[in-house]
């Protein structure tokens, strides 16, 4: 056992970084393209749209990501269909991610003021040029520093893959301490991944939200 | 027959009337200057004019179109109606030559050379060529105000709302704005002005219209009612103003 | 073939979905009044406190903030032992909760008290009132008023993440649904159930939460 040296272990942490950041990239982009179709559905005059998208958003941000990664790693498994945790993963982390995301667009789109919107409806634009022309090129510059906020938790939501077998970082951990019996040191590296993954993200984004504070 | 028509226009907001009846004929060419205390009822009814507010009773008519009964469509309504801010409204994130394109090129499918060869144009008219590329944030209050006034009329409106529009600008950048909408009026443009400048209303308006509580108080050519109000309040609002 | 769904079968084990509910419920409960203070002090050092209190303070954030709450819970239930801590799950998982909500209610609380404007500060200071008068009797309220939405969707936030702990055996709703769908076979249904009533417990914190907010500060 004592032939788990620090850079074993380190080493088999980073390789396993891979797939956290590999399902992180993929969940958020995915989980960013259903965001925006709920965005839309969310703001448009549509009442039956809205109803809906309200009801999908309050239901994956009203229940624990975990509980979101079992139901689509069991229920999907109930069409007899084998699904690997990847999928399941997939699936549970864009769902939760487009609910997040599609709430934070919306608050900038109605951060937008008021009087965007009467100039330009008197302009004769229909809401959907208003939308393209108008409001969501705004709502876009302030969008980005919240969304990049929204990626770390992304990234630490993908930990929570672990549990449904998904040998990512936070796996490797567990099952590294299982072999080395090691907890405090594997741990401790474990989240100093994390960290290095999450803090420049972080970082970035309140950078962003100090750049958009002084242009104002 | 008039070009803009209001009949007994009433509009609330909740258990509070803010517009009790107002009636009020506009002509072709006409500058109708609106004055009163804020609280007035002014601005909704301009805004009413538009469909930017909905009334609840009455009529409305512009160049023979109902605003506001459900059937006319409002889009094409406000391709004859232009309308401009006390807030200019510009849109941030375009140049101001964009912001006279947006609409030419969007809602009337104008061709892009074209309508930058009437934005530039426009540009001039209100003494602002050479900052087609500016964005809003980079121009002055009056500079902002004159751009929105461009884009305004870079949809030909028939009639031209202004709803304070110089209420925002430091002092001294009130009169670049008004001798635009002064140019405006001499070529004849139809206009409606919800104003505060009384000097401008009495030069450059031929109707005067002081609205009190949600109505039509006093109407009438500007000069006769600045130099004998029929009534206390006009009086003394006129009073007040000087 | 889809396969039938059944929740007859779950039944039997209403109790224990009931203990599980009553320990998610208590867990958030304690470590939210406990989270919220270590954020309102964490947040105090931050802005009122001496130097060194805000860089340790402002570490501790950021180390929370950027690591995920399943990690920091391995590493107080696993890791500590190593350095002759030995915790229970309950303790563990309730120490990592109030770790994790103190971070967030930190920041949030910071941003509260940054936005009290410099006036009152000053005239608390004209008043002869001392720095801790000042935030206690000045700062605080306002600050708490004015970021008492966003705390509220922390604290759901961390409900909902509560449901990690059972990773750690700690007797929570998921591990009751973990313990039922392992006897019953029926995981599906045992997780639809625990889900909405996670939702319904969402539903209700917050009601709970809008009440407290009410009570607390009857003009916001």
């Amino acid at each position: 056992m004592s032939d788990f040296s620090f850079w074993i272990i380190l080493q088999n942490l980073l390789l396993a970084t891979r797939w956290t950041i590999l399902l992180s990239l993929i969940a958020f982009v995915s989980g960013g393209f259903v965001g925006l179709l709920l965005l839309l559905a969310r703001v448009s005059h549509s009442k039956t749209l809205r109803v809906l998208s309200i009801g999908y958003i309050e239901l994956f941000q009203g229940t624990p990501l975990l509980m979101q990664l079992f139901l689509f790693f069991f229920g999907v498994a109930l069409f007899d269909i084998e699904v690997s945790p990847w999928v399941a993963a997939w699936l549970a982390l864009t769902f939760w991610t487009s609910a997040f995301l599609a709430e934070i667009w919306r608050g900038c789109v109605e951060s937008i003021p008021k009087g965007q919107w009467e100039a330009s409806e008197s302009l004769a634009l229909t809401y959907w040029e208003q939308m393209r022309y108008v409001i969501l090129p705004q709502a876009l510059k302030i969008a980005v520093a919240p969304t990049v906020g929204f990626s770390v938790q992304v990234v630490k939501g993908t930990a929570l893959a672990s549990i449904i077998g998904f040998v990512e970082l936070t796996k490797a951990g567990t099952m590294l301490n299982n072999v080395t019996f090691q907890p405090f040191l594997v741990y401790s590296l474990v989240a100093l991944i994390y960290f290095a993954l999450c803090f420049p993200l972080s970082w970035y984004s309140k950078r962003l939200e100090g750049r958009l504070n002084v242009a104002r | 027959m008039s070009l803009v028509s209001i009949r007994d226009v009433r509009k609330s907001y909740g258990a509070q009337e803010v517009l009790k009846g107002v009636s009020l004929d506009v002509g072709r060419g006409d500058v109708v200057a609106i004055i009163g205390r804020s609280g007035s009822g002014k601005s909704t009814l301009l805004r009413c004019i538009n469909g930017l507010e909905t009334y609840q009773a009455g009529a409305i008519t512009v160049d023979g179109m109902a605003v506001g009964d459900g059937k006319t469509d409002l889009r094409t309504l406000r391709r004859h109606v232009g309308m401009v801010f006390q807030q200019f409204n510009l849109f941030p994130h375009l140049t101001a030559g964009e912001n006279i394109m947006l609409a030419p090129t969007v809602v009337v499918k104008e061709q892009k050379g074209e309508a930058r060869a009437m934005a530039e144009a426009l540009l001039e008219k209100v003494g602002l060529a050479g900052k087609f590329d500016s964005y809003p944030s980079q121009l002055s209050g009056g500079q902002q105000q004159r751009v929105a006034i461009a884009r305004s009329l870079a949809m030909r409106p028939t009639v031209l709302l202004c709803d304070e529009i110089t209420s925002a600008l430091d002092p001294e950048l009130v009169n670049e704005v008004l001798k635009v909408v002064e140019q405006l009026a001499s070529e004849g443009m139809t206009l409606i002005l919800v104003t505060h400048e009384m000097r401008f209303a009495r030069e450059v308006g031929t109707k005067l219209v002081f609205m009190h509580q949600g109505r039509v108080h006093e109407e009438g050519p500007p000069k006769a009612l600045f130099a004998n109000p029929a009534t206390p309040e006009l009086a003394q609002f006129v009073g007040h103003q000087n | 073939m889809i396969q039938q769904l059944n929740f007859g079968d779950l039944l039997p084990y209403w109790d224990v979905f009931a203990r599980g509910l009553v320990f998610t419920i208590v867990l958030t409960l304690t470590s939210t009044v406990a989270g919220l203070a270590l954020g309102t002090a964490g947040a105090w050092a931050r802005t009122f406190g001496p130097k060194w209190a805000g860089a340790v303070t402002r570490v501790y954030v950021e180390i929370i903030r950027n690591t995920p709450f399943i990690v920091q819970l391995f590493f107080i239930f696993f890791g500590l032992p190593a350095l002759g801590v030995k915790l229970s799950e309950d303790v563990a998982a309730f120490i990592a909760m109030v770790i994790n909500l103190g971070a967030y209610s930190t920041e949030i609380i910071r941003a509260g008290i940054e936005a009290v404007p410099k006036g009152h500060l000053e005239a608390g200071a004209s008043l002869a009132m001392s720095r801790w008068e000042i935030f206690r009797h000045i700062v605080l309220k306002p600050a708490l008023m004015k970021v008492y939405p966003a705390l509220s969707s922390q604290i759901v936030i961390v409900m909902l993440g509560s449901a990690v702990v059972s990773q750690i055996s700690a007797e929570d709703l998921t591990y009751a649904a973990n313990y039922i769908q392992s006897r019953n076979f029926r995981a599906f249904e045992v997780y639809i159930v625990a889900a909405f009533l996670y939702l319904l417990l969402a539903i209700g914190l917050r009601a709970l939460l809008r009440g407290i907010g009410r009570a607390m500060f009857p003009k916001g």
